[in-house]
């Protein structure tokens, strides 16, 4: 970590400053109407947060990971679309960071990620495989210089809005399904045929329908390590620490308003506790457990890649039995958090009409657990323990 | 310990190619083993080789290759035997 505490300061008071005063007073419209938080996202473009984890070496500020995290929590307290749009753009970031750079092609592109602030998707689901990130059937296939793919994606996230694309896929039409590569496609380079809608019970704004991608590019788009590495020392880690954080914001959104809800029956009767400040007391406690988890994780990647360590000595067994943990814990607990705030707040919390409404936080947390699904990561843990020694 | 290696590997493993036709340093994960698989051939290593691969060993390098595996195993039963 190279930027210092005023740096970080200023980067993060920025990022407030965008909750409060462009992702909050659209996120009402964003949700009812399924629409791009394409105004937090310019905003954000405008302060330069979009490539604020490049490295200094390529143009950009070098912020820490501990700072991006924090961002994604401040964005998503005001408006989880945008937080999860942010958060997401952020993780196809740290794979290009970590896996690109040193390469022409992706130095030159963190450069145009810099000075254009483009916004990268990723499209790594696919039909047929079952929901697994490390199984892919589309494949890179080479045509004369070129190579060339098409990719059935059951959904890409801002698909429509985003600049560049990330794609995995089997290293050649003759690779097994694990072995996978991830590859860049820039602006119309790929060619997106929507295939499906977004009309979904919550994170609507972060308009997530099917797509046919189609490109045809040259081989340096290829990023020049194994998928597999990508998605262990990477991938897999910044996803569940942001997707965390996201939904921490949600959480502590609906724990203001539970909070906001229950100050107000105490203004109303001086001298008593209201009896609603009780369930408000345990959940702060959840609440809190919830921050520290997220945040010890966050701290631990933060301080893994800083260190400058052999990664095949940190990415242990271990510790994708952790890391796998807390997306299975935080995103169970993000939506009690919801749920206990609507009790507390009744049916000024019920009706979407109030300040004491939590009914988009609630929608908006239930997709934690569907986000890789945690039946399948249950799985994954429990082949993963049968082997590990420690607790 | 090589040919013990191997058939484990071959058992286990589920590559998507023969192993007769790796080399001691071809990457398992790139000839198709998962991460599943690769749980089921840390097991049944240990259970080949009468040892247990500590937690530090659990990573990824360990796996790659049956010339990784081989180091690994001949650390352990090295330590065994001092």
């Amino acid at each position: 970590m190279t930027q210092t505490a005023d740096q970080s300061r200023t980067f993060l008071d920025g990022i407030r400053r965008i909750a409060e005063d462009v992702a909050a007073p659209a996120a009402d419209e964003v949700d009812r109407e399924a629409r791009f938080p394409h105004e937090a996202l310019a905003a954000l473009r405008a302060v330069g947060a979009l490539s604020a984890y490049v490295p200094r070496s390529h143009g950009g500020e070098e912020m820490g990971f501990g700072e991006i995290a924090s961002a994604c929590f401040e964005l998503s307290r005001a408006c989880a679309a945008a937080g999860m749009v942010y958060a997401m753009h952020q993780i196809q970031v740290a794979a290009i960071v970590r896996h690109g750079a040193g390469s022409p092609f992706f130095d030159q592109y963190l450069a145009d990620l810099v000075s254009g602030e483009r916004l990268i998707a990723s499209a790594t689901s696919e039909v047929g495989v079952g929901g697994d990130l490390r199984s892919s059937i589309a494949a890179v296939t080479p045509d004369g210089a070129d190579v060339v793919f098409e990719k059935q994606a059951p959904t890409i996230s801002y698909g429509e809005h985003a600049d560049d694309l990330l794609t995995t896929l089997r290293r050649s039409p003759d690779a097994d399904r694990g072995d996978q590569v991830l590859v860049l496609t820039r602006g119309d380079e790929a060619r997106l045929e929507q295939t499906s809608s977004w009309d979904s019970l919550g994170m609507r704004g972060t308009c997530s329908p099917g797509y046919v991608v189609r490109a045809r590019i040259t081989p340096e788009h290829v990023l020049p390590v194994p998928f597999a590495h990508i998605a262990a020392q990477t991938m897999v880690p910044v996803t569940h620490i942001v997707w965390a954080q996201v939904w921490l914001g949600i959480a502590t959104a609906a724990y203001d308003r539970a909070r906001a809800f229950v100050r107000g029956q105490a203004r109303n009767m001086p001298g008593t506790v209201p009896p609603a400040a009780t369930r408000l007391s345990s959940l702060a406690a959840e609440l809190h457990t919830m921050r520290a988890e997220i945040s010890t994780a966050t701290d631990e990647y933060a301080s893994m890649i800083e260190s400058g360590a052999d990664p095949d000595d940190l990415f242990t067994l271990g510790y994708a039995i952790r890391i796998n943990a807390l997306k299975i814990s935080a995103s169970e607990r993000v939506a009690l958090v919801c749920r206990d705030a609507l009790e507390i707040c009744g049916i000024a919390g019920y009706k979407n009409d109030t300040p004491f409404s939590v009914g988009r936080n609630l929608r908006d947390g239930l997709s934690a657990t569907l986000m890789i699904a945690n039946d399948r990561i249950h799985a994954t843990n429990a082949a993963l323990l049968l082997v590990h020694k420690a607790g | 310990m090589e040919d013990r290696i191997r058939h484990v590997v071959a058992e286990y493993a589920r590559l998507a190619v023969d192993t007769a036709d790796l080399s001691d340093s071809a990457d398992l994960y790139a000839a198709g083993m998962t991460s599943h698989a690769s749980v089921n051939l840390m097991l049944a290593l240990e259970n080949e080789f009468d040892v247990e691969f500590p937690d530090r060993m659990l990573r990824r390098g360990v796996f790659e290759s049956v010339s990784s595996i081989r180091a690994a195993l001949e650390e352990l039963t090295s330590e065994a035997a001092a």
